[in-house]
């Protein structure tokens, strides 16, 4: 079966339910945040995808650039935090964090 | 099935399978690990689809500082000499269901849209020139924000995460 737009985004629907799968299901507060990587990669596909089958307009690829920026600002202010919780309760099971301040 | 497609399948299958192992595992190393080969699989991807700048992007960015970011938050967090490092999960069923028909009705309305598609791409070149001459035109106010933005988030993530508190 040759390869077309179709299978790209059903790709990136696969992974993105993958993603959601590991952010609901999982304590640990930085599975969470492996699940929300799953699911920026799965959104950068479908914009390259859209992009390369547009005629290789190249808006969609600079948008995934955007995502990758905001994806590692995201991944160093979130681990800043999950540090600081762990810090404060000892645990960073996102289940058992249910208190605001000490 | 030509060769393009085989290599598709093959990045497509690495993607799922480490995917797979990131959101099921126990054990928070073998995710961590995994994720490495998800990476690697959609940057395969990316260059599939004549993207070879993000492709590095992906692999140098992602690999080289989240991944590595999210490995020392993991080995900060748990202890891992003793046998601590393995995690539990919550929810199991509701999320299987809502993660199935999430995945279910993507994928109808992804596959039964008729998409439009212009099939233009007759010479393939390389990308960086014109990505950065759009960069300096077009998207030139976004792309200084997002260098703003991201200046301050890596400073406001040191100054969160610093040891002692020089703000009384």
């Amino acid at each position: 079966m040759h390869v077309t737009l179709t299978h790209y985004l059903i790709l990136s629907a696969l992974l993105f339910s993958l993603g959601l799968y590991g952010v609901v299901t999982r304590k640990n507060a930085i599975l969470v945040l492996m699940g929300i990587e799953l699911i920026l990669n799965s959104a950068n596909i479908n914009f390259i995808a859209f992009s390369r089958y547009s005629g290789m307009r190249l808006d969609g690829q600079v948008i995934a650039l955007f995502v990758i920026i905001l994806a590692a600002a995201e991944a160093a202010i979130a681990l800043a935090i999950v540090l600081n919780i762990y810090k404060q309760f000892r645990t960073v099971n996102v289940d058992e964090i249910n208190k605001l301040k000490e | 099935m030509n060769l393009f497609d085989i290599i598709f399948y093959f990045f497509t299958a690495i993607t799922l399978v480490s995917a797979g192992i990131v959101v099921i595992s126990r054990n928070i190393i073998h995710s961590a690990f995994s994720l490495l080969f998800t990476f690697f699989g959609v940057a395969g991807i990316y260059v599939l689809l004549n993207a070879d700048f993000i492709a590095v992007a992906q692999i140098l960015i992602y690999v080289g500082g989240i991944l590595v970011l999210l490995v020392f938050g993991v080995m900060l967090t748990n202890k891992v000499v003793s046998v601590e490092i393995k995690t539990g999960t919550l929810n199991t069923l509701p999320a299987t269901l809502l993660v199935a028909i999430t995945a279910g009705s993507l994928c109808g309305v992804f596959y039964a849209t008729n998409w439009k598609v212009v099939e233009g791409v007759s010479d393939i070149k390389t990308t960086t020139n014109s990505i950065g001459e759009i960069f300096m035109t077009t998207y030139l106010l976004p792309f200084e924000v997002a260098s703003v933005v991201l200046l301050v988030a890596l400073i406001g993530a040191a100054l969160i995460a610093r040891k002692d508190k020089i703000l009384k």
